[in-house]
């Protein structure tokens, strides 16, 4: 694993044992966060392309993700991060023109390997989606669902335990303890978000990824969202997607910065927009483009 | 200088007319279709309604020896011409079955003649002038009366007018029904979930599609043809059953299903299904759990407005023989049946008088039928209607 790491395209912004006694870390390599105690690599990511049909989408990718933090993915729209979000659980699978190249490892598996079962993949790397898509069905039902299918819980008491652990570490319970019947649709959109949230982490996954959660949300219910990432990197690593920088700043302990299907830059998220080291990135933080 | 207001109002009058002529020749059109549809439904009512009710004639009968012979003996040999024959006939079955009644007497309401009861009913009849002297009388005396006619909702087909109902049509209808609806239903809607779900879209797929929605716009009777080879000539499925009519008009109904099923799971929105997959599920799951509730109301519909057009489907029916003379009312699948737009075929081609309003009649009651079919769809439609 560590020989990767020695390749001069790999940005890792996690600790390797060379970098350590650096100190001042150079632009655009590796770099140290030494009051962080969990540096454990959750994703490693390799030379990853991707085509939609002819025209490609990512090149070369190769970066390290890092348990029990929060990762954000920005640039520009159409430069690929929401792509390379869902390559991370395979959901690219279910656009039929789509074809992939290098590496996704997880636990030491190649996720794209046809050994690979998308479904055991998903179990583990839980998603939520920009707009809130809970199920037509009640509270209760929205995050009981995938626990029984996954056959986590076989009695009703777990279930019912389990549905009210994920409704509080979404911190939805208060709000919806009492109506757990009614549909989920009937909620907010910020709530309906939270609840999206819950149904993904009630199957306990490591990964949880976010393609853009808050843009369909109004700034309290992002305020609520950015707040409940912060206390739910302590249980799980967040990939997030987003257009805001400021949101970026303020959640994110890494960012990535995409453009045109490239990272341009991947390091620690008060570093990069302090001093960025490219001036790609320096342009689009400053809102010169985007 | 621009235009003012005067000047644009003038150059805009013969935009308005126009748009007001179309608003016209709409409504015109639509008045027109509203108008036809008023008259044949009242033609088709005014034609219909007498046929629920029937003459019937109060006659007393003495059982006696001679009558178990000759049934022509029991009634009064005045009202042998008034009363139905099936009635008459009916009394020496009757005596023998029950010796007994031997040589006791009874008086009855029997039905009347239909010469009688289109008399009554201010139709031309073949009735002589001694007979509608007895009849005139009879009324007078109120011997002959107008009743609800029973008989048309409990009786199988008949030769005789009168006696003639639309209930074995009504269950010969049923039943092949369930056979449609069983053999379409599971396979139509599984093909539409594989090609809607499941299948890659390829040039096979594309083909098979193309060919689904061909199928839907064939010439119905051609479908009756494909039963009579396939289903009577090689697999040699009883010919007239509701067994091999139910399953010709299955394949007519097939494309509808499929279509309409298509047309459900395709308005489920894309992001339920993303939903699903992100936590995990596998295809068949998304399908069973989520995709599948939400789309059977459409689905439902669907299938219903495909048995409503099978219901009312006569031609491939009669290649596959089910437009037959049936006086009894079916009591299995592989049975000789007849159904509600094949008895109505028959009725509409019988030469006596009294069959016309049999004929619409039987209209109505079909109509009834499919409208209440039909209307059921819409309050399924209205019921189960999500919005997202």
């Amino acid at each position: 694993m560590n020989s990767m790491n020695t390749q001069a395209t790999v940005q890792t912004p996690g600790q390797s044992a060379e970098r350590v006694e650096q100190q001042t870390p150079a632009v655009g390599q590796p770099y140290t966060r030494n009051n962080e105690a969990s540096h454990e690599l959750s994703i490693r990511v390799r030379d990853l392309n991707l085509w939609y049909g002819k025209s490609q989408a990512l090149s070369n990718i190769s970066i390290d993700l890092f348990q029990k933090n929060v990762t954000a993915l920005i640039g520009p729209s159409g430069c690929g991060k929401s792509t390379f979000l869902r390559c991370l659980n395979r959901m690219n699978d279910l656009i039929p023109s789509v074809s992939i190249t290098g590496l996704v490892e997880m636990d030491g598996r190649d996720v794209n390997a046809a050994k690979m079962d998308e479904v055991a993949l998903r179990r583990r790397v839980g998603m939520v989606f920009q707009k809130p898509n809970p199920f037509p069905k009640s509270i209760y039902e929205n995050i009981a669902y995938a626990p029984r299918m996954h056959d986590m819980v076989s009695r009703k008491a777990d279930q019912d335990e389990l549905v009210e652990k994920a409704l509080r570490d979404s911190g939805l319970w208060n709000e919806v303890k009492d109506k757990l019947q009614e549909p989920g649709t009937s909620l907010s959109g910020g709530q309906q978000q939270r609840l999206c949230i819950a149904r993904a982490i009630a199957v306990q996954p490591d990964v949880i990824l976010m393609d853009e959660p808050t843009s369909a949300l109004d700034p309290i219910s992002t305020a609520t969202i950015e707040d409940l990432m912060d206390k739910l990197k302590e249980q799980f690593t967040i990939v997030t997607v987003t257009h805001n920088m400021q949101q970026a700043a303020r959640v994110a302990d890494y960012t990535a910065f995409f453009h045109l299907g490239e990272v341009i830059e991947y390091n620690d998220t008060k570093v990069m927009f302090s001093t960025p080291a490219q001036k790609k990135t320096e342009d689009y933080i400053s809102g010169r483009y985007g | 200088m621009s235009d003012s207001f005067d000047q644009i109002s003038q150059q805009l009058k013969r935009r308005h007319r126009k748009s007001a002529r179309l608003k016209w020749l709409s409504m015109g059109a639509l008045g027109l279709a509203g108008l036809f549809l008023l008259w044949f439904f009242t033609d088709m009512l005014i034609k219909g309604l007498p046929a629920f009710q029937q003459a019937y004639v109060e006659t007393e009968i003495s059982y006696s020896e001679e009558a178990a012979k000759d049934a022509r003996q029991a009634i009064d040999s005045d009202l042998i011409p008034i009363v139905s024959r099936t009635e008459i006939r009916s009394i020496p079955l009757l005596l023998r079955n029950e010796p007994d009644r031997i040589g006791s007497r009874e008086t009855r309401w029997l039905l009347a003649n239909s010469e009688v009861d289109q008399y009554l009913k201010g139709h031309r009849s073949k009735l002589s002038d001694k007979e509608i002297a007895t009849v005139e009388r009879l009324v007078a005396s109120g011997q002959v009366e107008q009743k609800f006619n029973s008989t048309f909702f409990t009786q199988g087909d008949s030769k005789r007018a009168e006696s003639a109902g639309i209930l074995s049509a009504v269950v010969g209808t049923i039943m092949t029904m369930i056979v449609t609806l069983a053999i379409a239903f599971p396979i139509g809607v599984m093909t539409a979930i594989y090609l809607e779900e499941f299948a890659p879209d390829n040039r096979f797929t594309q083909l098979i599609e193309i060919n689904i929605n061909n199928l839907a716009a064939i010439p119905s009777i051609l479908f009756g043809l494909l039963g009579l080879a396939i289903f009577i000539n090689f697999f040699g499925v009883p010919r007239s059953s509701p067994l091999v009519g139910g399953m010709t008009l299955a394949l007519m109904t097939l494309p509808v299903i499929i279509i309409s099923t298509r047309t459900a799971l395709r308005s489920v929105p894309e992001s339920i299904r993303h939903a699903a997959f992100g936590l995990g599920c596998s295809r068949w799951q998304v399908v069973k759990d989520h995709v599948l509730p939400l789309a059977m109301p459409g689905i439902m519909t669907g299938s219903i407005i495909g048995l409503a057009q099978a219901m009312g489907e006569t031609a491939p029916l009669i290649i596959v023989g089910m437009v037959a003379f049936i006086p009894d009312v079916g009591a299995s699948f592989t049975n000789a049946a007849t159904v509600m737009p094949a008895q109505i075929f028959t009725w509409a081609s019988e030469p006596e008088k009294a069959f016309v309003e049999k004929t619409a009649g039987g209209i109505l009651v079909l109509l009834t039928i499919l409208i209440s079919l039909n209307a059921s769809a819409v309050v399924l439609r209205k019921k189960f209607e999500r919005r997202w």
